[in-house]
């Protein structure tokens, strides 16, 4: 588990924006990162077609939070990539994808609990982890609750949705250092759980770590 | 053998709890109606996963016999019949402050903020919705298209409850719907007592993953 004690002291790489946060997020595990407002956080897929679930929150309001399908109506499409604006449920923007070379990322496909594991692979499958224990795990410091679990986004996963309305996980669309940026438009929390899962494609059969770096003044 | 009916005017919002082994009939009455519809269980906090409901069913829209399921993966309610092959859930509800170019009409589904509230809830439990009777298509590259009048007046969606549910409707436009008069159909509900389920059960029998769904529920609440 990261805490926050694990993070390095900053670093300046710019004679402006020092860096902020750099930290390893393990496969399976989270970060709970307040980004403020104008401030950049790139997460990068160290070793490939790793799932990074994400949820923003307005940091002083925590109801106004990331809204998967605000999003996608908004924007007139279901993928997300460079210039998607990140909507809250009143419609604020929360943040914006300013930088990603992975192509396009998932917001519809939700994050894996024990209970939704259970449903899809069996029984066998309840107390192996999952991104909502995570979620809850890292968010409760700051009033996170099961209530304040919105449907969040996928980083690096590849869900496709054919003319004909079926959907499916496939292997991602990723590779060992692509990476995504989102710039904050307001003061955000950026809750991240690394995806554990091993019953699909969407971290390769194989969870690996990620890293986080956060670039404010 | 119907219990009741209720009308849910065009733009209005309306909120009822309906116990569980009851069909909700929704018949849409007039073209391009809409229902966009909220759910919660019996305890109201597990509340409708559109995005699990989903994925378990390789769907990116409702149709029958798809089990409607729970955060906590439960059944909520099964679509045992409908007479259209879509229902939309990909794009949430209309409201104010989403009313742009891609929704100009007045109609607001912020009304299901304030029915959550007069069951204690509120904007925290607003989840992923259905938009029953609308479709969305999804291009190759994602992109989303509202299908204008998908719905005629007398279409039909039939839902059997699971456990005792809270439903939260509203009759507003579908957000990306950009009718220009000011009448939007209305939805009757009706509320009816529902057969227990046979061996042939089609949401039961749907995908392994429904009648898992279903399975977890019966162990539940037994």
């Amino acid at each position: 588990m990261t805490t926050l004690q694990d993070m390095p002291i900053a670093t300046k790489t710019t004679a402006e924006k020092p860096t902020s946060v750099d930290l390893v997020v393990q496969a399976g595990d989270g970060a709970l990162i307040p980004v403020p407002a104008g401030g950049r956080l790139r997460i990068v897929d160290l070793h490939g077609n790793q799932a990074v679930d994400t949820l923003l929150y307005d940091a002083h309001d925590v109801d106004n939070r990331y809204s998967a399908f605000d999003t996608v109506r908004e924007q007139g499409a279901i993928y997300l990539t460079t210039g998607s604006r990140l909507l809250s449920s009143r419609c604020d923007e929360l943040a914006v994808i300013t930088d990603d070379t992975c192509g396009r990322h998932d917001t519809i496909g939700g994050a894996c609990s024990q209970e939704s594991n259970t449903i899809r692979y069996g029984e066998h499958t309840r107390h192996q982890h999952a991104c909502r224990q995570t979620f809850l795990r890292y968010g409760a410091a700051a009033g996170i609750g099961q209530r304040q679990l919105g449907h969040n986004i996928n980083f690096f996963m590849n869900v496709p949705v054919t003319a004909a309305g079926d959907l499916r996980f496939e292997d991602g669309l990723s590779a060992p250092g692509r990476h995504v940026e989102v710039t904050a438009s307001r003061d955000i929390l950026v809750l991240i759980s690394n995806c554990p899962q091993l019953n699909n494609p969407c971290n390769g059969w194989d969870p690996t770590p990620v890293r986080l770096v956060g670039t404010w003044a | 053998m119907t219990l009741y009916s209720h009308d849910i005017p065009g733009g209005s919002a309306w909120s009822t709890p309906v116990r569980a082994g009851r069909l909700i009939t929704l018949t849409a009455l007039g073209q391009g109606a809409n229902l966009s519809v909220l759910l919660a269980g019996s305890d109201r906090l597990d509340r409708l996963n559109v995005p699990d409901t989903l994925k378990a069913q390789m769907s990116a829209c409702i149709r029958a016999p798809m089990v409607l399921m729970s955060d906590r993966g439960l059944a909520l309610a099964s679509v045992v019949a409908s007479s259209l092959d879509w229902h939309d859930a990909l794009s949430g509800y209309a409201h104010d402050r989403s009313r742009n170019d891609l929704n100009p009409h007045g109609f607001s589904g912020d009304g299901l903020i304030i029915e959550l509230a007069k069951h204690g809830l509120g904007e925290a439990d607003l989840h992923g919705c259905v938009n029953f009777f609308s479709k969305v298509s999804v291009g190759e590259l994602g992109g989303m298209r509202f299908l204008p009048g998908h719905a005629q007046a007398g279409d039909t969606v039939i839902l059997r409850t699971e456990q005792d549910l809270l439903m939260i409707a509203a009759a507003t436009p579908h957000p990306m719907d950009d009718i220009k008069d000011g009448n939007p159909a209305g939805v009757r509900v009706e509320v009816a007592l529902a057969a227990p389920p046979t061996v042939n059960d089609e949401p039961a029998r749907f995908r392994p993953e429904s009648g898992r769904a279903l399975e977890q529920t019966r162990r539940v609440f037994a």
